[in-house]
């Protein structure tokens, strides 16, 4: 395997008190499609900051290209595409101006640059907006924007912080099919996302964060196959009712969670459990069977659920 | 190799400075040209009342004024000190208000931060975008003055690299300050600064008309020595005085590149 983009060795960033990152490590290979996966405040955004070269570490190691990010700033930068968590578009520029000067803040040719927006213009499928200003774009215009903005250096590494938050679920499932075109196209992608189903679509491989630590790390499949069971089978008797079943209920499946509003019994065969419950005569007001995601896996690991 | 990445590896750039300061003005252009022309011309304005007010106004009233010696007309007197204020307004306007928004609320200057550019091209490309300001101001100050016909000699002309030295040095120390600022209220005290300064700093009159130790105040004050320099060229009265004021913006010009820079490495890349 040839050498990693990214090596991450016993990170750690302390703020006053509060440890956001407590020593995790980590590689990223060429091409690759990385996330990290975990709630608000699990360090995720910080953890992108020290790779992203614009916020210093407490100790541990970081090489992107083999280069520390904190003595090599603007070089490091310089191999990156960042799209961060916040719209931060210029908003006093239009559409092309905004990748135009972004280009030129990198130091690339006037000529390279404009020959570079035609092609991201499409790319992002913002080509008829391309002179109006950027605040009259909608909450996914713009973060296609800011992604083709990010890839206007041609950069070896993008970051992506929580690229979906805010969106609806249609300009979600518009930009997950523009960030899966750049991973086809072989950018290496690093993102940090707190849904399950965004980790699922876009990552090869992942990281579960939880207060700052690493919980796991595996293929989103494998990380299913090894902390959960094939399916799951959620049932619901009522709020007073699910804590009084729950025990007779626990002795059924391999593994159960009992949360406020419903009761998640792992198994291989979700149908057959229901039967057997149907049999012992419970009746839940509703039931579900669906297979293991990695909303189970983080349950499972932490106990907690990922959005709360 | 990207491109991007050519670029960085040729030039020798450092964790504070990429050599690119010039990108800030081609944005501060790109900006400039979409929005609206009412805060410059106010500025540029603003000198040109206290000209018409005072000089034609007050002046009939006063009628000569002695300084240094020398016996000139009362609206003669005031043109230079007002074309000093005029560089002032100009480069004050954009380092602290337009400054203080793109540091807290656009995050300008963070997205550029996330870019190979540096504290310090930043800190350089916006002075000297401000400082640019400045020098338009002082230079279509000169005009309405010498349509006027209140330019005494060749000499007035050198009075605008002066008032350029002082757009620089405002502009310096003001994104300085600016960068400490978190609140509007706290950006008020610029203005608390900024008018009892221009009122008292001896362009409407001689400071010489103080009890001595508000003389000694006013001339610690960077307007008076901005007055005094480009008075001096005005008149061609060059005097050794001259390098003092010299001294004192190139020392306010470092120092505000200094902490400007410091500053914006302390909030956008720690």
């Amino acid at each position: 395997m040839s050498k990693p983009l990214i090596s991450v060795r016993g990170l750690t960033k302390v703020f006053g008190d509060f440890t956001a990152v407590n020593g995790i490590n980590f590689d990223v290979a060429k091409g690759e499609s990385f996330g990290l996966l975990g709630p608000n405040g699990a360090g995720k955004s910080t953890t992108m900051r020290i790779l992203a070269a614009t916020s210093t570490r407490t100790s541990g190691t970081v090489e992107i290209l083999d280069k520390d990010p904190e003595k090599f700033g603007p070089l490091v930068r310089a191999h990156l595409g960042i799209v961060p968590q916040e719209d931060n578009l210029d908003g006093e520029l239009t559409v092309t101006e905004n990748l135009f000067i972004y280009g030129r803040y990198f130091g690339l040719p006037k000529k390279f640059i404009k020959a570079k927006i035609e092609e991201l213009l499409e790319f992002a499928q913002l080509e008829e907006k391309r002179d109006v200003k950027v605040q009259a774009l909608s909450g996914g215009m713009k973060r296609r924007l800011t992604i083709a903005r990010g890839l206007v250096s041609e950069p070896d590494i993008l970051l992506l912080d929580e690229p979906t938050t805010g969106l609806d679920p249609q300009a979600r499932h518009i930009l997950w099919d523009r960030l899966f075109r750049l991973k086809e196209q072989g950018v290496t992608l690093v993102l940090t996302t707190h849904f399950m189903d965004e980790a699922e679509q876009l990552c090869d491989r992942l990281v579960v964060m939880d207060k700052g630590a690493i919980m796991a790390e595996g293929s989103p499949q494998g990380l299913i196959k090894q902390y959960s069971s094939k399916e799951v089978l959620e049932v619901r008797f009522g709020s007073d009712r699910n804590k009084e079943v729950a025990p007779q209920l626990s002795q059924m499946c391999e593994r159960m969670e009992t949360l406020p509003d419903r009761l998640l019994m792992y198994t291989e065969d979700g149908e057959k459990l229901l039967e057997q419950i149907a049999a012992a005569k419970l009746h839940p007001t509703t039931s579900l069977v669906r297979r293991s995601s990695l909303e189970d896996v983080f349950l499972r690991l932490t106990g907690r659920t990922l959005i709360e | 190799m990207s491109a991007a990445v050519e670029v960085a590896e040729k030039k020798k750039s450092s964790a504070m400075y990429a050599g690119r300061p010039y990108v800030l003005l081609e944005r501060g252009w790109l900006a400039f040209r979409s929005s609206t022309w009412i805060p410059v011309v106010t500025g540029f304005v603003e000198p040109v009342l206290f000209l018409l007010a005072f000089g034609y106004g007050m002046g009939n009233l006063v009628g000569d004024v002695t300084a240094g010696g020398t016996t000139i007309d009362y609206t003669l007197f005031i043109a230079p000190g007002l074309l000093a204020n005029s560089a002032m307004n100009g480069a004050i306007y954009d380092s602290t208000w337009n400054v203080f928004w793109k540091l807290n609320e656009s995050k300008l200057y963070k997205t550029m931060l996330s870019t190979p550019l540096g504290p310090l091209d930043i800190a350089l490309g916006e002075i000297s975008w401000a400082l640019i300001r400045g020098l338009v101001y002082s230079l279509g100050f000169l005009t309405v003055v010498t349509v006027l016909g209140l330019t005494p000699s060749v000499w007035a002309l050198l009075a605008i690299p002066a008032a350029s030295l002082v757009a620089f040095g405002f502009a310096s120390f003001g994104m300085a300050v600016t960068s400490y600022f978190k609140t509007y209220q706290q950006m008020g005290f610029i203005n608390i600064i900024l008018l009892p300064m221009t009122l008292f700093s001896g362009s409407l009159y001689p400071i010489s008309v103080y009890p001595d130790w508000v003389e000694k105040i006013i001339m610690v004050l960077p307007l008076w020595h901005g007055i005094e320099l480009v008075r001096a060229f005005w008149f061609g009265n060059i005097t050794s005085g001259v390098l003092v004021h010299i001294a004192y913006f190139v020392a306010m010009i470092a120092a505000g590149l200094f902490v400007t820079s410091r500053r914006l490495r302390a909030l956008f890349l720690r």
